[in-house]
């Protein structure tokens, strides 16, 4: 099993990630080019709204996925981890730019009691503030500046993020429904993974 | 006895469902063209007077039925499989005349006619949709109510086998709603059987429905199998799944705000993708014809 997995990072290795920002950039101009032939339904705004932040969503829950996959499963997708952040980010700006501009028509004041009166909203606000800091420093030279240890604890941040964006998600469904349920049982295993870790580093320094 | 009540709209306010669909395609076509916003729809679908319907498409392919399925395009997609012949509508509790009423014999001894009302969901979206149908109070009088009876309670098919979405808890099934006997008597309160003079489609609500044009959509029960005349507040499913969000009244009141949305404006569906929010009005813009059944109530209260 493990030749195999060793082949596809050998696979891996020479794609440029470039190659993963233009694949998964695509759904834009795709959705965009199906809101303009009236293929996204009666009300497009909210299918646009909705795709753009369940692939934000993905990307986020992707991101996660980079250090088990190469811990526990030996695939190692790393080169590519700081683009799946990028990604995400840019789909959540999207997602929260249709909602600025489309859903609410630019109706500020109307946005402004929303941030703070529905708890979907704070919250996937909040999350969006999150991964602020984490976008503006994803370049090499706030690497060097910051130094890699200060930054990799900066970005631990994605955790809140993806914990406010699931919770986002499952908080705006009306009933008990499925999906968010699903991406949360997904987000809260593999974030229970790193506590798990983190608990068993404390366990052997205690020890 | 029907049509008490005639739409402020006039005939010539409602456009041929064909040169309906013909304008929006030109209309499509020209922004397009332009790579632009269907500016020209959104006022066409400005309040007052001038309300055009929404196209039959949008109607019927844009649903909350969850008995199909959480998605709006899902009881589109599955509703066909919903048997609606032989329809029967039971209705009993506090009436002279209990028993199980065959849809055939409602609709021989009901006059319908068209309404074009305004549709509010409490997601913040509307439509407005020409039904046809009769009122509902023409109905109570085939089972002759009694004068204990203060509410209507209605229930919707529940078929596990033909309803895909009863798989899952979203809500309790099966989908129960009420009012109180004076709405339910209000002449606007009408069953719709039909939309565009079309038998209604399954998704809508086949092959009868409640439409009470100044409630929250939800209120307008779908697939009614049962009605029941009763003397207490019946329960009705949104406020059995969250009582805080969904009250039993649930009129339309952009004054009042719902946690999750807020109800002070709404967009007309149909307007693509740069369709403008408009105000959301007092019981749906039907406050001088309904006003007077919630005098002396607190609305900020009895939500």
């Amino acid at each position: 099993m493990s030749a195999v997995f060793d082949r596809i990072n050998s696979l891996l290795r020479p794609v440029p990630t470039w190659v993963v920002y233009s694949v998964l950039l695509l759904p834009v101009p795709y959705l965009l080019y199906l809101a303009q032939t009236g293929a996204l339904g009666a009300e497009p705004i909210k299918t646009l709204e909705h795709e753009l932040g369940i692939i934000a969503l993905q990307l986020l829950v992707a991101g996660l996925c980079v250090t088990p996959l190469r811990e526990y499963v030996g695939i190692n997708l790393m080169k590519f981890r700081r683009a799946l952040g990028v990604l995400a980010f840019t789909y959540v700006a999207l997602h929260l730019t249709v909602w600025v501009v489309l859903d609410m028509s630019l109706l500020w004041s109307q946005m402004w009691a929303d941030i703070w009166k529905r708890p979907y909203i704070t919250v996937g606000m909040a999350g969006f503030i999150a991964l602020l800091p984490l976008a503006i420093t994803s370049n090499n030279q706030s690497v060097r500046k910051m130094g890699a240890g200060a930054w990799r604890k900066l970005h631990k941040l994605t955790y809140l993020a993806v914990l406010l964006g699931g919770v986002h998600f499952l908080w705006l469904v009306k009933g008990i429904q499925i999906e968010p349920l699903l991406y949360m049982g997904a987000i809260l295993a593999l974030l229970g993974l790193r506590v798990a870790k983190a608990i068993s580093k404390w366990a052997k320094r205690v020890a | 006895m029907a049509m008490r009540w005639k739409n402020t709209l006039k005939d010539h306010h409602v456009t041929d469902e064909a040169a309906f669909l013909n304008r929006r395609q030109l209309m499509g076509g020209a922004a397009a063209g332009l790579g632009l916003a269907t500016a020209g729809a959104t006022s066409a679908f400005a309040a007052g007077d001038d309300l055009v319907p929404n196209s039959y498409e949008d109607i019927t392919s844009y649903n909350n039925y969850y008995e199909f399925g959480t998605g709006k395009d899902d009881p589109a997609r599955y509703a066909d499989a919903l048997t609606t012949q032989p329809w029967s509508v039971k209705i009993d509790g506090m009436v002279d005349k209990p028993g199980d009423y065959a849809f055939e014999d409602i609709m021989a001894a009901m006059t319908i006619e068209e309404r074009i009302y305004r549709f509010r969901c409490v997601e913040a979206w509307s439509m407005v949709v020409p039904w046809n149908g009769f009122e509902l109070t023409d109905l109570l009088d085939m089972a002759g109510v009694q004068s204990s009876a203060k509410y209507v309670a209605f229930e919707t098919a529940m078929r596990p086998d033909e309803m895909p979405g009863l798989r899952y808890p979203v809500l309790e099934w099966p989908y129960v709603e009420g009012l109180r006997l004076d709405e339910a008597v209000h002449p606007l309160t009408i069953m719709a059987t039909g939309i565009y003079g079309r038998d209604i489609p399954n998704q809508n609500g086949a092959p009868l429905r409640l439409v009470v044009p100044w409630k929250y959509g939800y209120k307008s029960i779908k697939s009614i199998v049962r009605i029941t005349l009763t003397d207490s507040e019946p329960p009705t499913s949104w406020n059995k799944a969250n009582p805080r969000e969904y009250g039993f009244y649930s009129n339309v009141n952009p004054e009042v705000d719902h946690p999750r949305w807020s109800q002070a404006s709404e967009r007309v569906i149909g307007g693509g993708l740069f369709s403008k929010r408009i105000p959301t009005l007092m019981m749906n813009g039907y406050a001088d014809e309904v006003g007077e059944l919630y005098a002396g109530m607190d609305l900020t209260k009895d939500i």
